[in-house]
């Protein structure tokens, strides 16, 4: 092995032969050994899984299915559904407030929301829910009237603050203790320039923060506000110890009557499934929303990717030129091998088969 | 009492103070600016340029000394032997008076360039849209960015993104205009776009305050050139003297530097 033999001369051009030979050869990905028997292993693992659920007959299947319908956990289901919505309004109305009042200016309003949040973050939600609902035997009546003067009109308590009323009051205020430090990490993280520009346009205190604040501030606060709603709609469970029939308190009353546990357990299981999936695609669009402005094109919709990857395929398959209303940058970046292929730079087969 | 003008924009600073913390960044500018005419403020980083451009719409508060436009003070009220800083509110009414062009553009990113320029007029001096709105078309076709108006901040390049900026500026009609660096944030091949639509304007009769580092710009329109170190105002005048035969070492040594 001489030295000769191992180095050529840098300049030297690739002979002619040579080159056309290495022009004509086929273009191969690379290969991944590990990733196909990660896949493997993944598959034979999920197998397990799927068999023992089919498989073991103490799952009831069949309990379940009977179950998944039933009026009463229907109503169950609504039950939750009103919860989450209520103390959501509420947690994200009042949050908001408590949050634009611990940035004000106001050294009692900074105070004021601080003290709240600090209150409202300490004690733990099932001890409030209680508190809320024995807010009769503090006070047997309520009334609206001159402060420390006369009342106007007088509310039995209990009539007011029922179960729902005690569950929407307990899982309400304390959301608004977690929103507002949501909402303020958003209103903060929004660029100083932005204030600055709005202030000296002149742009009204309240229309600032309303029409250029905020809006920006959403794209921050809406992943960790789903988030947190995600995590009230579960824990609104909670409320079971108000008897309140959400779906919760109705799958144990079902299963404190026909001892069918586990079905009943996996009956709850899957409305939460289904009430999370909701909301999180609800998530997708807000965000997909709230991105105009911060990216230049916005992330397709799962129904755009699928009518664009149908059309993709069906032109592939005929090999037809891709129609012209998917988007360029879509079809190259989703493209697997070969020319894209577009309207206007005619492919054809005559290139693939040479290569071939 | 009124000072009878022919046209509206004179800007009078007088005796401003300024510090942050232990650092005084205005130790007593003095600057009187007629109606219409185009002043260049020029300097060091750090000389106190951009924070007198802040001072005179009130971005900032002031240690002493005041800020008067057509007469009237900016920010402050008269309260016997005081001063007192305006509500907010008054403060914000005073703005739209006062255009404002940021070295970051500072554009809304979420609203459309034409959104962009109608939001003031609208929001804060309380138009009608259907005024409003024509008006803004016409500006961004002003500023050349007619087939821009529907596209957001982010798909424009920091030329087009000044220019909507500027347009932005003009929406409420102000007498006074303020750049703060207006291209220092751009590509060398994006400034002369800019500085265009800005020579543009000062032939328009608008009083126009422009701290920059583009002394070729200073040059061709200022009226007035400003020198401004440490705090103080060094020298002032027209071009030719400032910059030809600047009457400081400070200003000779600054301006070896940059030319």
């Amino acid at each position: 092995m001489s030295a000769s033999t191992l180095v050529r001369p840098a300049a030297e051009p690739l002979p002619g032969t040579e080159r056309d030979e290495l022009e004509r050869l086929r273009v191969l990905p690379a290969r991944h050994p590990g990733r196909w028997i990660a896949t493997a292993v993944v598959a034979v693992l999920l197998a397990m899984v799927v068999s023992s659920l089919v498989t073991n007959v103490h799952w009831g299947w069949d309990i379940v299915e009977q179950y998944l319908t039933w009026p009463s956990i229907l109503s169950g289901v609504w039950g939750t559904i009103r919860l989450t919505l209520a103390a959501a309004v509420i947690g994200f109305g009042l949050g908001t407030v408590l949050a634009l009042m611990r940035l004000s200016r106001s050294p009692l309003l900074q105070s004021v929301a601080w003290l709240y949040i600090w209150v409202f973050r300490s004690v733990p939600l099932i001890l409030q829910l209680l508190l809320w609902y024995n807010l009769a035997y503090l006070y047997p009546t309520l009334s609206i009237g001159v402060p420390f003067g006369p009342g106007f009109h007088e509310f039995e308590t209990g009539n007011l603050v029922g179960k729902f009323g005690a569950a929407i009051l307990g899982l309400g205020l304390s959301q608004a203790a977690y929103s507002a430090e949501i909402v303020r990490a958003g209103i903060i993280g929004v660029d100083q320039g932005q204030h600055e520009a709005a202030a000296a346009l002149g742009i009204p205190r309240g229309r600032q923060q309303l029409r250029i604040v905020l809006p920006q501030a959403m794209r921050t606060i809406v992943p960790t506000s789903v988030n947190e709603i995600i995590g009230l709609l579960k824990g609104t469970s909670v409320v079971y110890v108000l008897a309140y029939g959400e779906l919760f308190y109705t799958v144990g009353v079902i299963y404190g009557r026909n001892l069918r546990v586990v079905p009943l357990l996996l009956v709850a299981a899957i409305w939460y499934l289904i009430l999370t999936t909701v909301l999180t695609i609800a998530q997708f669009y807000l965000e997909r929303h709230y991105a105009r402005g911060a990216l230049r094109t916005l992330p397709p919709t799962p129904l755009q990717k699928a009518r664009w990857g149908a059309l993709v395929g069906w032109a592939r398959l005929r090999r037809a030129p891709i129609p012209a209303s998917v988007p360029a940058g879509w079809a190259s970046a989703n493209r697997t091998s070969g020319h894209l292929l577009r309207r206007g730079s005619t492919p054809s087969r005559r290139d693939q088969g040479g290569l071939a | 009492m009124t000072v009878t003008t022919e046209r509206e924009g004179l800007v009078e600073v007088h005796g401003v103070h300024k510090s942050y913390g232990t650092l005084e960044v205005l130790s007593g500018v003095d600057l009187v600016v007629k109606p219409g005419e185009v002043t260049v403020v020029i300097g060091p980083s750090g000389s106190g340029k951009s924070t007198l451009l802040r001072v005179i719409n009130h971005l900032e508060k002031v240690d002493r000394g005041f800020v008067a436009i057509d007469g009237d003070l900016i920010g402050y009220a008269r309260k016997g032997d005081t001063l007192r800083e305006l509500k907010e509110k008054d403060i914000l009414r005073q703005r739209t008076r006062i255009g404002f062009v940021f070295q970051s553009f500072n554009l809304f990113p979420h609203l459309t360039a034409l959104e962009n320029v109608v939001e003031a007029p609208i929001s804060a001096q309380g138009r009608p849209r259907s005024e409003v709105e024509p008006e803004a078309r016409a500006l961004l076709e002003r500023v050349g960015l007619a087939d821009k108006a529907d596209a957001r901040p982010r798909q424009l390049s920091g030329g087009q993104q000044q220019r909507v900026a500027i347009a932005r500026a003009l929406a409420t009609r102000p007498k006074v205009l303020l750049f703060d660096e207006p291209t220092s944030a751009l590509d060398p091949e994006l400034v002369g776009e800019v500085l265009d639509v800005i020579k543009d304007l000062a032939r328009s009769g608008t009083t126009m305050i422009v701290v920059t580092h583009e002394i070729g710009f200073a040059r061709e329109l200022a009226d007035t050139v400003v020198f401004i170190d440490a705090g103080r105002i060094v020298e002032q005048g027209p071009p030719a003297q400032v910059l030809d035969h600047p009457a400081h070492e400070r200003t000779k040594a600054f301006l070896d530097k940059v030319l």
